[in-house]
């Protein structure tokens, strides 16, 4: 099959039920995109499918031929979404191991809903856990990544929403 | 850098490893993890140029420095290095402890480098090598943990930055016929007079110079980075997918292997059925290993397929009856008599029998730690040794586990650390579980693998914070104040059996089964108090979970303790303030707390504050939680915090930990929990081990105690008294007092 992964076509020989997850890790080899449940309930899979945030780990990657995927990899080619400006900013990391999820997520709420409501935000992100604790901090950098945006910060290069 | 090490290792003939996703060019952009490009690159450095190599050297307890040198002389193949100064001027600094979110991947390079007088963005961190010179100082092995690695190596890391610092100076003085004293440095260059040098460019010479005996360390007042807030050096890794987990190992041919572990703790393989697991597609084998029955594939779906398919018989033994309603009955008839006196003073038994005495029980669930990611470990097998790759707290512990069951010397066995996607303690196990296995799995298999346990096998798999039960008894005097104190404490050891037995264990104590109630603040304010333990076994695998044994004698000290106040009809502020010796640190905390907080200020309505203060790992931690309760529903408002921890080398890092601390103390406090069901553990996954989520939030006040005094830790420390300063909330708002966790009102 076919699938379309941060603007790049890649052509893969998977099982039709294969998750999209492993196919990213262990056939692509985009690794960003992390392991945590394997049933939609942590969100440390999230990637984003035509700029909504999709479970890569109960999505099966036969479901996704010609639609856009785009990983933590694809957000921006140099780090510089204002979702990840602002979590380097806010210092918002830990162990880092859901950040893929919670960058991803944040991305798309924020491409929706450029000024999101703390409600807004906590409907939106509930569904990334994060064992760190880190989300007094995430909730403070969406609303940076907020400010970032209107005020045209550039988001070069980028394949996400 | 890297680019540079890749095309040395070219020339040298050596195949780099597969690239991962493009990496940075600023300082984080070279991970710790690939082996064969730090081996290339120490033998590049041997042809290029070494620059400055410091290092500790540590026969017995004695330690010395000494450099190693570059250019024409041997290969600085120092596995004990701390820094090193590249000809470019990039500063590496090899951290012995493993970063698994508690930020030491930035508050411990600051400490070498504000010696060093570095250019902090010239700083570049890896995780160092499993090796007997980056032992821990106060343990003797490498590891991370017991929130020890700020305290425990900042001295050492202050003079191995002093010494790569006098080195370039005297470097600079000679090039310069100039004496060091007038020298002076600042952000990576020596200046004396009108000349100025870049440490990059001296590093070569002061590679050959004597180390100094002695080097002079910073006054305080100097510091241009310990104390200052400081972002992490981490955080462009990890929110672009670049940084580099266990699980993110790539090797040439690596398998994915999925393990059938035992349904109940204790089973036994009896025999299995590879037939169905084989034929999955992309299932390469099927091996049997001491914990169970490996299933490896070309990917980890073919691995969970072909589990998914195997047949295994199990003999389950006597774990089959366990159940935790039978534990609890256990629990509490051994409760009910005399256990190992760990502290005594008085006559408890008579100070019983007068005055208002009151009476509870505490307890605590088994949990399991639930790291975000799930537990994984490479392992590959070659001619000349093994090489490890995972996410562990315990590096020399593993190597030798790793070493015995290969036949191997432990330097044989190179352990490469990663990034840790959280570790809580069940990174750290005396018996290497995961990393044996994995070792077992590529020994029997003699294939490269990378083990890789789904949620599931974490929930099941043991290693967990135990059950723990606490019955107190106290007596009021006419006073209000206590005039005896009996906490008998129940619970598996956790220490028991580990090589950690010898050391942490005395007069049958386990030192980790008592911490925070045989040490509690207030005992010295009661006439007879005892705290006294009965440590039972059974089949399932305990470990040490974030705070160890604070986490459940805070609970049953704070809380009962909150039951006295209310008796005695005190402020619980004003309660413990009169208990407390004058000059405990834990009074600065709850001061500062209360202050911050406004304790005894009209909150809003329905709200109610409960108050809870504990020391753990040298620190003192005062919190303060605002709830409200809807129907049978808790909802905690605001936390506010205060830390006195010594010294705080990063505020920043700091105030992470403290909320990181509650989050995790908080998740405890309100939702997890892991019972047993003949012998099955009930939970499998966040759906029915629900952990706290963003929505739940509250808002959390971080306030740092100005302190001169001894340092202390901070990964643990904010995780303990959180959970009785919601119960103790619970009780204000609503009447109900809650001693069981997690906190249920119906």
């Amino acid at each position: 099959m076919k699938l379309d992964v941060n603007g790049k076509q890649h052509e893969v020989d998977v099982p039709a039920d294969m998750p999209l997850l492993w196919v990213l890790r262990d056939v692509i080899g985009l690794t960003g995109t992390k392991f945590g449940c394997g049933m939609a309930q942590c969100g440390a899979c999230t990637v984003q499918v035509d700029g909504a945030p999709i479970r890569s780990c109960v999505t099966p990657a036969s479901a996704l031929a010609g639609k856009k995927i785009t990983t933590i990899e694809g957000l921006s080619a140099d780090v510089t979404h204002p979702v990840q400006l602002a979590w380097i900013e806010g210092d918002v990391v830990q162990c880092g191991y859901c950040q893929s999820g919670q960058v991803l997520a944040a991305a798309a709420l924020l491409a929706q809903k450029p000024k999101p409501t703390d409600a807004e935000i906590d409907a939106a992100m509930s569904g990334n856990i994060c064992r760190c604790g880190t989300y007094q901090r995430i909730r403070a950098a969406v609303h940076r990544a907020s400010e970032l945006m209107a005020s045209g910060t550039k988001k070069e290069k980028s394949h996400a929403a | 850098m890297l680019r540079k090490q890749l095309s040395v290792a070219a020339n040298l003939g050596l195949t780099p490893s597969p690239p991962n996703p493009p990496p940075f060019d600023g300082a984080q952009d070279r991970l710790e993890g690939e082996g064969l490009e730090r081996r290339a690159f120490l033998k590049a450095t041997a042809t290029i140029s070494a620059g400055l190599v410091v290092a500790f050297a540590m026969p017995g307890a004695a330690r010395r420095a000494f450099a190693q040198q570059g250019g024409a002389g041997p290969a600085p193949t120092s596995p004990n290095a701390f820094v090193r100064i590249a000809p470019d001027g990039t500063v590496t600094i090899l951290l012995k402890h493993s970063e698994m979110g508690q930020g030491i991947w930035t508050s411990l390079p600051m400490v070498v480098a504000d010696e060093l007088d570095c250019d902090w963005n010239k700083v570049h961190v890896e995780h160092a090598p499993a090796a007997p010179a980056y032992a821990h100082t106060a343990f003797g092995m490498q590891m991370t943990g017991g929130s020890t690695s700020t305290w425990e190596s900042f001295t050492q890391l202050r003079q191995a930055g002093a010494t790569a610092r006098a080195l370039l100076v005297a470097a600079a003085a000679q090039k310069w016929n100039v004496q060091p004293v007038d020298c002076r440095t600042e952000k990576g260059f020596v200046f004396s007079g009108t000349h100025k040098a870049g440490y990059g460019e001296l590093a070569e010479a002061a590679a050959k110079l004597p180390i100094p005996n002695e080097v002079k360390l910073k006054d305080a007042k100097d510091f241009t980075l310990i104390g200052k807030p400081t972002r992490r050096l981490d955080s462009k890794a990890k929110v672009s997918g670049a940084a580099e987990f266990g699980i993110d190992v790539k090797r040439p041919n690596l398998l994915i292997a999925l393990v059938a572990r035992p349904p109940v703790f204790g089973a036994k393989v009896k025999s299995f059925d590879a037939a169905k697991a084989k034929a999955v597609a992309g299932v390469v084998d099927v091996v049997q290993v001491p914990s169970g029955v490996a299933v490896l594939g070309k990917h980890f779906w073919a691995a969970k397929q072909g589990r998914d398919a195997l047949v295994v018989d199990w003999d389950l033994g006597a774990g089959a009856t366990l159940s935790t309603p039978g534990l609890i009955e256990d629990y509490r008839k051994l409760a009910q008599k005399a256990g190992t006196v760990a502290k005594k003073a008085g006559n408890v038994d008579a100070a019983l029998e007068s005055g208002k005495v009151i009476e509870a029980e505490y307890g605590v669930p088994f949990l399991a730690h639930a790291p975000m990611e799930p537990l994984n470990c490479t392992v590959e097998i070659g001619t000349d040794g093994c090489d490890i790759w995972t996410g562990t707290q315990f590096q020399t512990m593993d190597q030798g586990t790793a070493a015995a069951i290969l036949g191997l010397k432990p330097d044989q066995v190179r352990v490469h650390t990663t990034f840790l996607g959280g570790g809580f303690g069940r990174r750290a196990t005396p018996s290497s579980d995961f990393v044996a296995e994995a070792v077992q799995i590529a020994k029997a298999s003699g294939k490269t693998v990378k083990v890789v346990w789904t949620r599931e096998d974490d929930i099941h798999g043991g290693y967990y914070r135990p059950m723990w039960l606490s019955r107190m008894r106290a007596a009021l005097g006419a006073d209000g104040k206590p005039t005896a104190w009996a906490h008998t404490i129940v619970g598996q050891s956790i220490l028991a059996g580990t090589p950690f037995e010898k050391m942490m264990v005395k007069d049958g104590i386990d030192a980790t089964s008592v911490e925070g109630a045989a040490d509690a603040p207030y005992l010295a304010a009661i006439p007879a108090h005892r705290v006294d333990l009965h440590s039972p076994t059974s089949p399932v695998t305990v470990l040490w979970w974030r705070s160890v044994g604070h986490s459940h004698t805070a609970f049953a000290v704070e809380g009962f303790l909150d039951e006295l106040a209310h008796a005695a009809k005190a402020d619980p502020l004003e309660y413990r303030r009169a208990l407390l010796p004058a000059d405990a640190r834990e009074r600065k905390a709850l001061d500062l707390a209360a202050d911050k907080f406004g304790w005894g200020k009209p909150l809003p309505k329905g709200h109610a504050a409960g108050l809870a203060v504990h020391a753990s790992f040298e620190s003192y931690v005062a919190q303060i939680a605002e709830v409200s309760v809807e129907g049978n529903a808790v909802k905690v408002h605001r936390i506010v915090c205060a830390i006195d921890c010594g010294l705080a080398v990063n505020p920043l890092t700091v105030e992470a930990q403290m909320q990181s601390g509650i989050v995790y103390g908080l998740s405890a406090a309100l939702h997890s929990e892991l019972t047993f069901k003949d012998g099955r553990v009930e939970q499998s996954n966040f759906h029915n081990y629900p952990v706290l989520r963003l929505a739940e939030m509250p808002k959390i006040e971080v306030h740092i105690v100005p302190s001169t005094d001894k340092m202390g830790g901070c990964g643990e420390p904010g995780t303990p008294p959180i959970a009785p300063a919601v119960a103790n909330a619970v009780f204000a708002a609503s009447g109900k007092r809650l001693r069981q966790l997690p906190l249920r009102l119906a």
